[in-house]
């Protein structure tokens, strides 16, 4: 398991193995050949043992209607009518997990361990150290991963580093029907992109061109757009995502901090109270809407894609 | 940046708490990919089939759980497509990905049933019975309706008054023993989903 | 499909009219992203709907459903005006010189020999061919003569001009041009289009003529037998095309073979009108092989007691009174319904949801006796008699129907073997034991057999012979194997089988066939289905061969399953090559050549093999004049060309091409009286709706499966932003949507997909309503989309027009 090496891992200052030369891995979704069926939707689930609630239709063809603790990727659909060409165009992204080269949850996460990113790019979800603060969502400048309600853990795609450790591809790759998704390594990916990029502005997207955004050291999950120079026209992709302020701020300060010895069951304790509250035996679960962004309001607070 | 005051001392407090868990000496184990979920398929048993949804034929195969010994229930646990298959190529759609919820849907049936005239529910019966009520009712209604002749006097040997539709999604063999059963009895009223 | 899934990927151009490939077969529309990707193809949709095939397309075209022959008369018009035609193929591989006899008349909308009480043409006799004193077909290769089907063509769609075909569309002129422009490009020998259709066709009252449309286009441009190219039926269900190739239809035997009627006694009347002799010179008429094929079916199915005396048990084999399809669906709901059928069988299917005007459908099995339901699943269907409220608002009590609900396995718990589209057949494996007490569809026919059998055995009965000598020799008879099965479909020899010609042994007594070119019609051979024969050969199980190689890289993979007929993967594979017998494109579109001495190539030549060029035998060897047909002669209901004629319900109320109220919609259709009286007018309904499936959904099988209800799991229509503003509808609200029969309340998805149309002046919504709901299942529950659709069928094979017809929606 080599390729499995860890290169980053959340909240831990000692260093990671370097000794392996390890190639990177990529996943790569062509917007212009997906056909928003869904296949990866279902074969993601079914591989990871995921059933999302049967929930209602709100007027689209996007279900569930957002990412869940239960749901790691969706198919999101945007319908443009071009100015230029006068055509309407459906507009049809699948969203998951990135997995950033420099991957915002992670130094985001106060937990030890409870996210790594390995060698070959794969950004991964510890669960057994998620302590559930929910920092990794406002870390995420993709805003992609979600507490359970369940176990008020953070969940995301895995790019199914079980199936990639045993030299598999992922299970959203392997379903996909149109060959819209395809995984190998990041070099491979950039040129098969290169090849579609031509076919595309053969058949008049003259701004096709590979998503891969600089400000997160570019993802291991890479797009072909039509219109790369609008990313946002695909469900609100981002246009120059970062990761935010607070977290380099937050990531500034760790180190004098960290000279401050204080015990780990002061800090669990700490960390149980910011998340779930005081301990009382008539807990009631939170009213309202059931999303992961009301656990802590303050965590989104300072996310820059959203409202302060 | 736009930070209040209780949002600086959680940060702050965050910070803190990693850093010092690992000054206190928590570092991780060795930097492994210890998080990783072990492959579900390993030790599984592989059945290649077709999917049983539309034409594209795609290849499957099937998962399942146990070694086929005598004191293990078979159970498939996971389906994918068959790489090996010329048109899927492996892969499958959204429907096919989902065929494991097919093969275990809580509404399949598992036992004969009848509902009984005017009745509100469902009772369960042995097949013997249930074959036997059927071919009782067939035959009654077969005597009682077949037309040797019709009214010029010419053969024509069919029976009306009983119908049947066949499967799209049964396998050639079954479809080729119900028309051989279905025409031996002279239906005529006799249809599968090609008509539709 | 002529040709197959793979082979799409050596299209130039892919024209889907009629279907929605990526949504309803997304892994057979992987070629076409290849053939993009791969060949720089072009893709066209042309539907009412920007539908999720259309996402991809390089050009799309809405189209007013129901008005495809408009819209591809045109487009034939527009071919022979601009001269973009394959002359060479056209001539000599085509009907376009045959002389038609005098008297075949086409005016006013309706061709020669109209009876409207009747609604058909009961006399036909003046659609076939002048034939000379030879006792051939004659023929005018100078296409000069007035009578001669190019001109008869010609002078037909000469009404389709670009200014009337889109009013009736509603297809905006300048992109329908440019639709016709690009395909008119493949008339050059080395550019090849294919066409994919399904259900968008077949569901209209005029759906096979829709599909013949396509077809004369498909020959004007040479596409036809080329790969790449083709007719491409996309079968809905998995065994559609198996249970269609083993004529379980009221009408047909195994391997299209077809039952008699009631006027045919005589049996050797019987076989002499379904061998034609050959209708032009050197011709091969396949067909005339029809006594083989019925001898080794009847033997199959009768063994020792089919025999010459009795006519190889010819009685035996009911007789069809009803015309045209015979007991079709419809016409047996219609008897249900009139309390004429007192028991019915539902083998996997699901009428109430899938068959139109479920009110009348639900009616219809209340009026049973019994039903039978033998499925993996709980039906909609086995629960007709369950109030669902407003689902299924029925009077349980007073249901007097007895339902059996018998268990049956799915497709993991069986091995066997299913017939995709491309016509292979695939062998498939067993993995786990079915839950519960289910068992196979086999062994429920069987038990339901031995027991009848036994009945008549001791009781006896009406007419007990067939039943009491049926052929049952399986080593379980209670639960024949598949593999037994399979091979008496293949058919084997009951004595010696010799080559006629050197008299050299081809198959021993009891061995298996090595295809049907050894059946006999002597009774020596036995064989339940000819086209299957060669799939489970001496050699074993061909259909489960899986050599995936592919030595001339183009997708032929002659060694995986095995494909009917006789391996051949591409239907009239001979007009891929010139008269001379070379491809027509040697550098990028060889499937079959003439190599001096025999036929060879990339494929089973679909030819005699040792036929040389200059012998002149013709590429459609199943036709009796050796050409393929755009004058149809008198197989079809409405005609021998197709013509545009409305949905039954239409929105304009009249037909633009001609102001004959006779010839609004099919004159030629079914239309029963109760039926006709449900037919909505436009001031009432005003929009137009279509129903269809999802990428997300499978019928209404998936409504029982999680993770397909987790990705749609509530009903919803689909409606324009137009009309939304029009009805005050917002995305997600409820809206009600009714028909002359009925109503559906659903989740409204409110899209700039869907846009109105001009259509003879006035502006036609259309309305999109997906079928899979019902009220059962792990997804939400809701109605039953088939509440909405008229009971009227196509004029030929009685297929319900569930793709047109007239709705209201309000908020609710």
């Amino acid at each position: 398991m080599a390729s499995q090496d860890i290169t980053a891992r959340s909240a831990t200052t000692t260093p990671m193995p370097q000794v392996r030369q390890v190639g990177e891995v990529a996943k790569l979704i062509d917007t212009s050949k997906c056909i928003g069926c869904k296949a990866c939707q279902v074969a993601c689930s079914e591989w990871n043992e995921l059933r999302a609630e049967v929930g209602h239709n709100v007027g689209v063809y996007d279900n569930p209607n957002d990412l869940g603790a239960d749901s790691w990727t969706l198919i999101r659909f945007a319908e443009y009518e071009n100015p230029a060409s006068g055509n309407l165009e459906w507009l049809i992204r699948k969203d998951g997990c990135m997995h950033c080269a420099d991957p915002g949850c992670l130094k985001a996460c106060p937990s030890p361990g409870a996210i790594v990113k390995y060698a070959n790019g794969i950004v991964d979800f510890n669960q057994d150290k998620c302590i559930g603060c929910g920092y990794c969502i406002s870390g995420c400048p993709f805003d992609v991963p979600r507490l359970s309600q369940k176990d008020h853990k953070a969940y995301k795609c895995t790019l199914c580093s079980d199936r990639v450790a045993v030299g598999l591809e992922p299970a959203c790759v392997k379903t996909c029907p149109t060959g819209a998704i395809v995984f190998g390594s990041k070099q491979d990916m950039q040129m098969h992109a290169a090849e579609r990029i031509e076919d595309l502005k053969e058949r008049g997207f003259a701004q096709a061109g590979l998503y891969d955004p600089a400000g997160v050291g570019g993802t291991h999950v890479m797009y072909v757009l039509h219109h790369a120079d609008q990313p946002s026209l695909y469900a609100g992709l981002p246009e120059a995502p970062a990761i935010s302020p607070l977290v380099e701020l937050w990531k500034g300060v760790t180190k004098p901090l960290a000279l401050l010895a204080m015990g780990a069951a002061v800090l669990a304790g700490f960390f149980h109270y910011v998340r779930v509250g005081p301990n009382r035996v008539d807990e009631e679960p939170d009213p309202g809407e059931p999303t992961v962004h009301q656990v802590d309001p303050s965590v989104h607070v300072v996310d820059p894609n959203k409202q302060p | 940046m736009d930070m209040n005051r209780r949002q600086f001392f959680k940060v702050c407090g965050v910070g803190l708490g990693a850093s010092s868990l690992a000054a206190l000496g928590m570092a991780p184990p060795p930097a492994y990919a210890e998080t990783i979920r072990h492959f579900k398929l390993a030790n599984t048993r592989e059945t290649r089939n077709t999917c049983p949804y539309c034409s594209v034929g795609c290849g499957l195969i099937m998962y399942s759980r146990g070694d086929g010994a005598k004191n293990v229930v078979q159970e498939i646990v996971h389906i994918e497509g068959d790489a090996d298959h010329p048109v899927n190529r492996g892969t499958l759609c959204p429907k096919g990905a989902g065929l494991l919820d097919f093969v275990h849907s809580p509404n399949r049936l598992k036992y004969p049933e009848v509902r009984e005239a005017g009745s509100n529910e469902w009772k369960r019966v042995s097949w013997d019975e249930a074959l036997g009520r059927i071919a009782t009712l067939m035959k009654a209604d077969r005597d009682a309706n077949f037309v040797t002749h019709n009214a010029n006097g010419q053969t024509v040997n069919r029976w009306l008054s009983t119908g049947f539709l066949a499967a799209s999604a049964s396998s050639n063999e079954a479809g080729y023993i119900t028309h051989k059963v279905v025409r031996s009895l002279g239906m005529l009223a006799f249809d599968n989903q090609a008509r539709v | 499909m002529t040709n197959h899934w793979a082979d799409i990927q050596n299209a130039d151009l892919v024209l889907i009219m009629g279907g929605n490939a990526a949504e309803a077969h997304p892994c057979g529309f992987k070629w076409v992203t290849e053939a993009k990707a791969h060949n720089k193809a072009r893709l066209i949709v042309v539907d009412p709907r920007f539908n999720r095939s259309a996402s991809v397309a390089d050009l799309y075209a809405p189209i007013r459903t129901g008005t495809d022959i408009a819209f591809l008369g045109g487009l034939i018009n527009y071919l022979l005006a601009n001269d973009k035609i394959q002359h060479e193929y056209v001539r000599n591989y085509t009907d376009v010189s045959f002389v038609v006899k005098e008297g075949f008349a086409f005016e006013d909308g309706l061709f020669n020999g109209y009876d409207a009480a009747k609604r058909s043409y009961p006399d036909k006799s003046a659609w076939s061919y002048e034939i000379g004193a030879d006792g051939y077909a004659v023929v005018d290769p100078s296409l000069s003569h007035p009578r001669c089907v190019f001109n008869l063509l010609k002078n037909h769609y000469s009404r389709y001009t670009p200014e009337l075909v889109s009013s009736v569309c509603g297809t905006p002129q300048e992109t329908m041009l440019k639709v016709w422009e690009a395909i008119a490009e493949t008339s050059r020998p080395d550019k090849v289009m294919t066409i994919m259709y399904a259900l968008g066709w077949t569901q209209h009252s005029v759906g096979s003529q829709m599909i013949r449309t396509g077809a004369m286009v498909q020959l004007l441009l040479g596409n036809i037998g080329m790969p790449g190219g083709g007719m491409n039926a996309l079968r809905g269900h998995s065994n559609i095309q198996g249970l269609t190739d083993l004529g379980l239809l009221s009408n047909l035997l195994p391997g299209y073979l077809t039952l008699p009627g009631d006027g045919e006694q005589d049996y050797a009347a019987y076989i002499a009108k379904r061998t034609q002799k050959p209708l032009r010179p050197g011709q091969l008429s396949y067909w005339q092989n029809y006594e083989k094929f019925h001898v080794s079916l009847m033997k199959a199915w009768y063994g020792k007691s089919a025999t010459v005396e009795n006519n190889w048990a010819y009685d035996w084999l009911p007789k069809l009174d009803a015309p045209g399809a015979g007991y079709d669906v419809l016409k047996v709901f219609d008897m249900m319904f009139q309390g004429q059928i007192n028991g019915y069988f539902c083998q996997g299917f699901n009428p109430i949801a899938a068959f139109p005007n479920k009110a009348k459908v639900g009616a219809a099995l209340a009026r049973l006796k019994y039903l039978v339901i033998m499925d993996p699943l709980a039906t909609d269907t086995s629960e007709f008699w369950r109030n669902a409220g407003e689902f299924n608002d029925v009077d349980t009590a007073a249901i007097q129907t007895t339902v059996f609900r018998l268990p049956t396995t799915c497709f993991a718990e069986e091995d066997g073997s299913l017939v995709n589209s491309g016509r292979w057949l695939q062998w498939h494996w067993k993995a786990a034991e079915p839950p519960g007490e289910a068992r196979t569809d086999i062994a429920i026919m069987a038990g339901l057999f031995h027991r009848l059998r036994a009945l008549y055995a001791k009781e006896g009965g009406a007419f007990p012979e067939p039943i009491l000598n049926l052929d049952w020799p399986y080593l379980r008879p209670d639960d024949p194997a598949p593999d037994e099965l399979a091979r008496e479909f293949n058919g084997r020899a009951l004595a010696d089988v010799s080559d006629p010609a050197s008299g050299a042994v081809l198959a021993k007594a009891g061995e298996q066939l090595a295809g049907f070119a050894q059946l006999r019609a002597d009774g020596s051979t036995a064989s339940g289905c000819w086209i299957f024969s060669g799939s489970w050969t001496q050699a074993g199980n061909q259909m489960a061969r899986r050599d995936n190689a592919d030595p001339y890289g183009m997708g032929q993979t002659l060694g995986w399953a095995w494909a009917w007929p006789a391996n051949r993967r591409i239907l009239y594979n001979r007009a891929s090559a010139d008269p001379s017998g070379q491809p027509w494109d040697p550098a990028k579109k060889r499937l079959v050549w003439w190599n001096g001495k025999a036929w060879a190539g990339t494929d089973v030549p679909d030819f005699k093999p040792d036929s040389a060029p200059q012998d002149g035998m013709s590429p459609f060897i199943m036709n009796p004049e050796g050409v393929a047909r755009f004058f149809a002669l008198d197989k079809m209901a409405e005609g021998p060309f197709p013509e545009h004629y409305e949905p039954f319900e239409t929105p304009i109320g009249r037909n633009p091409l001609h102001g004959n109220v006779q010839a609004v919609s099919n004159p030629a259709a079914r239309v029963f009286k109760n039926d006709l009286e449900l037919f909505g007018k436009a001031e009432e309904f005003p929009f137009v709706a279509t129903t269809y499936r999802l990428t997300e959904h499978f019928h209404y099988w998936t409504k029982h499966c999680r993770l397909a209800a987790i990705t749609q799991p509530e009903q919803f229509v689909e409606i324009g932003e137009a009309l939304a503003r029009e009805r005050g509808i917002t995305a997600g609200d409820r809206v009600k949507v009714s028909s002359n029969r009925g109503f559906i309340k659903a989740v409204a998805v409110v899209t700039k997909r869907l846009r109105p149309l001009t259509v003879d002046g006035k502006t036609v919504h259309q309305v999109g309503i997906p079928i899979h709901w019902g009220f059962s299942g792990v997804a939400k529950n809701g109605f039953i989309t088939n509440t909405l659709t008229p009971f009227v069928g196509d004029g030929n094979t009685q297929t319900p027009e569930f793709k047109s017809f007239l709705v209201n929606v309000e908020k609710v």
